[in-house]
């Protein structure tokens, strides 16, 4: 069974009257390692597969398995539980902590979630910030650095857990075209590095080349696969 | 948990003034409470100490019907020898009861041979006063600047300043009491003063001294009998069961019909005092349920102000697995920690408060008395129970907004702008 399974998923909004079909009969695999994203114009529904993906929403329609575990059928707590261990999240507005420093941004997933010991943490801590290059920025505060600085810390802290699985939803929107496509390498390297999976979505031209695999959306369908 | 407290103190200092002013507004309602508690407090030891000390005493046994008629000093209701020794005997027999002295209350025409007036005086035993009262002789005042090793002997008389004043009479003056009887006949003796008495607060207050020997010649009592029995207890605080005790006691000594032959009160049922300090301590009360508003009131803002302002943030920290009752742990211990400062802030600054009153010795009056010494006081338990109050009801406050975030979806907070 491939890392993530995706059986005949629709996800329908409900507003008032107004029936939303954010995504329509969607069925796809994503193999472990690999570097996904999922690509389409603004309301195709990309965000929506992504917090089905990770946990954060469930399917009106169909099942989601991520790591061999039908994840559309948790509860709450469950989901929350399986987020904290098994995913890492990239935010497109970064999302840092702002009154923890680059150390403990990075170090927050394994004193609030995991519960490490501290000699084990600071091990952790000090490899990804390492890898990412923001060890020596460690002691500084989130407004102290810049976007593509943020977005480097924020990957630390998606990675520090040792994840299968890292979903960032448009990771990129909020840099310039160098920091965005840096980013993106970046992230590809720590695939190469940890051997996670990563998705992430886009509609940065751009930033789409740098995938290995493109599954493109348009009203909530899957158009295609590249 | 260190963790999460230092997490909590970072984001208050987020909001600097926001944290400043709310704490600032707890610690004044803490001050509030304790520099009132120590002052009230003070006040109100001050007090009873002074009735019970120097003048009604802490309880006292009359006649059954005494007290009800005491307005008008009536000699009939007499204790007489044989009651006073079989309670005498009850009084040494009893452990709590640490002193007695008879006494007797009379209304006499006080007369310095040109002008006369009427005088209330109350009738001692002086050896026996003074275990039971012994302030008796702090109002008093002497020829010399001591006060003499007897207080009062048998033709001597302490009179009250004001009816000193206004017939002019001076300590070492000869003056002569008239007094009736119960049975109506008059009689007179010739006394020195040796004394004068200043006033305290209440109907006893403006009294004066004479030997008890002398009131029973004087009202011709043909055996020695007393109108009341003055008591002093060994533990203060145990005022209440030894009165009930003392009531059961009592209960034993029945009249020819069958009835009750005595009565006894405490000095909180014969001063008027005792109303004003019921009345200080509603207000204490009242302080601090006033302040146990301010600490909610605040509390529930600003922690209210914090989980809207931080929306975004709980829904990443969620996000990202955080369980929710971490979350909920963490702006509880926000909550908390403002309470912590401002109940640390409260208590250095009114401990400091009541020290530096304390050193000035200020002193003011109330009533007719004057030059009373302001020294208040406030206790550890007392510190100890208000500071809990505090912290206790900052986390009550901080409950709804903590549970608030911690129920959030992550999909909702992260949305929000
Ligand atoms: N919470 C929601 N309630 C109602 N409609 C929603 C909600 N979230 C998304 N949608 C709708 O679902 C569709 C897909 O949205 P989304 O997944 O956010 O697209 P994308 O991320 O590709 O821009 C859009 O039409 C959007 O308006
Ligand atoms: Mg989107």
């Amino acid at each position: 069974m491939a890392l993530v399974q995706i059986d005949n998923v629709s996800k329908i909004y409900q507003t008032g009257e107004m029936q939303v079909k954010a995504l329509q009969d969607v069925t796809l695999s994503i193999d472990e390692a690999s570097f996904v994203t999922f690509v389409g114009p603004s309301g195709s529904g990309k965000t929506t597969m992504l917090n089905l993906i990770g946990c954060l929403d469930k399917p009106t329609k169909g099942k989601v398995f991520v790591d061999k575990k039908q994840v559309d059928a948790f509860d709450r707590r469950q989901r929350a539980a399986f987020r904290g261990s098994a995913l890492g999240f990239i935010f497109q507005a970064f999302n840092l902590f702002p009154v923890l420093t680059t150390y403990e941004n990075v170090e927050y997933p394994l004193v609030m979630i995991k519960n490490e010991s501290a000699s084990e943490r600071n091990g952790m801590v000090s490899k990804v910030l390492e890898s990412v290059g923001m060890l020596n920025q460690k002691d500084k505060f989130p407004d102290q650095l810049s976007g593509g600085q943020k977005q480097r810390v924020a990957v630390a802290r998606a990675l520090v857990t040792q994840p299968k699985l890292v979903l960032a939803d448009e990771p990129t929107a909020n840099l310039d075209k160098k920091s965005a496509v840096n980013v993106i390498r970046l992230m590809r390297s720590m695939r190469d590095e940890f051997r996670t999976t990563f998705i992430f979505s886009t509609h940065d031209p751009g930033v789409m080349e740098e995938a290995e695999v493109v599954h493109t959306l348009e009203d909530g369908r899957l158009v295609r696969k590249k | 948990m260190i963790r999460i407290f230092k997490i909590a103190l970072r984001n208050l200092m987020r909001y600097k003034r926001r944290t400043l002013l709310t704490s600032l507004l707890i610690t004044l309602g803490l001050l509030m409470v304790i520099l009132f508690s120590g002052l009230a407090g003070s006040f109100r030891e001050m007090m009873i100490g002074q009735i019970t000390d120097s003048n009604l005493a802490q309880m006292q046994i009359h006649k059954k019907g005494y007290v009800s008629s005491m307005d008008t000093s009536p000699l009939n209701l007499t204790i007489n020898q044989k009651g006073y020794k079989t309670l005498e005997k009850m009084l040494t027999e009893n452990p709590d009861v640490e002193a007695y002295a008879p006494r007797i209350k009379l209304g006499a025409m006080l007369s310095n041979f040109t002008e006369t007036t009427n005088v209330r005086l109350n009738a001692i035993d002086p050896d026996k006063e003074i275990k039971v009262c012994p302030d008796v002789s702090e109002r008093m005042k002497f020829s010399g600047s001591e006060v003499p090793d007897i207080l009062l002997r048998p033709g001597e008389i302490i009179i009250p300043e004001k009816l000193a004043a206004g017939l002019k009479i001076k300590i070492g003056g000869s003056v002569v009491l008239v007094a009736n009887n119960k049975d109506g006949s008059v009689n007179g003796l010739n006394f020195t003063v040796v004394g004068i008495i200043e006033s305290i607060l209440g109907p006893q207050g403006k009294e004066g001294y004479m030997h008890i020997k002398d009131a029973q010649s004087l009202l011709r009592m043909e055996k020695p009998e007393v109108i009341e029995i003055a008591l002093r207890i060994k533990k203060f605080d145990k005022l209440g069961d030894v009165y009930t005790d003392l009531v059961s006691a009592l209960a034993e000594f029945k009249n020819k019909k069958g009835k009750p032959g005595f009565e006894i009160h405490t000095w909180e049922k014969l001063s008027p005092f005792s109303n004003i300090a019921k009345m200080i301590d509603i207000m204490t009360v009242s302080m601090k349920i006033i302040m146990i508003a301010i600490v909610l009131i605040s509390i529930l803002n600003v922690m209210m102000m914090s989980v809207y302002e931080r929306v975004r943030e709980i829904g990443t920290m969620s996000a990202i697995g955080t369980a929710p009752g971490r979350i909920m742990g963490l702006f509880l211990a926000e909550g908390l920690s403002l309470g912590l400062i401002s109940t640390l802030a409260g208590n250095i600054i009114g401990i400091l408060g009541i020290y530096i009153l304390n050193i000035y010795k200020i002193r003011y009056s109330f009533g007719r008395m004057d030059n009373l010494l302001l020294s208040p006081t406030i206790s550890f338990s007392e510190l100890v129970w208000v500071s809990a109050t505090v912290l206790l009801v900052s986390i009550f406050a901080t409950l709804q907004p903590a549970y608030k975030a911690s129920r959030m979806e992550p999909v909702d907070a992260l949305g929000h702008v």
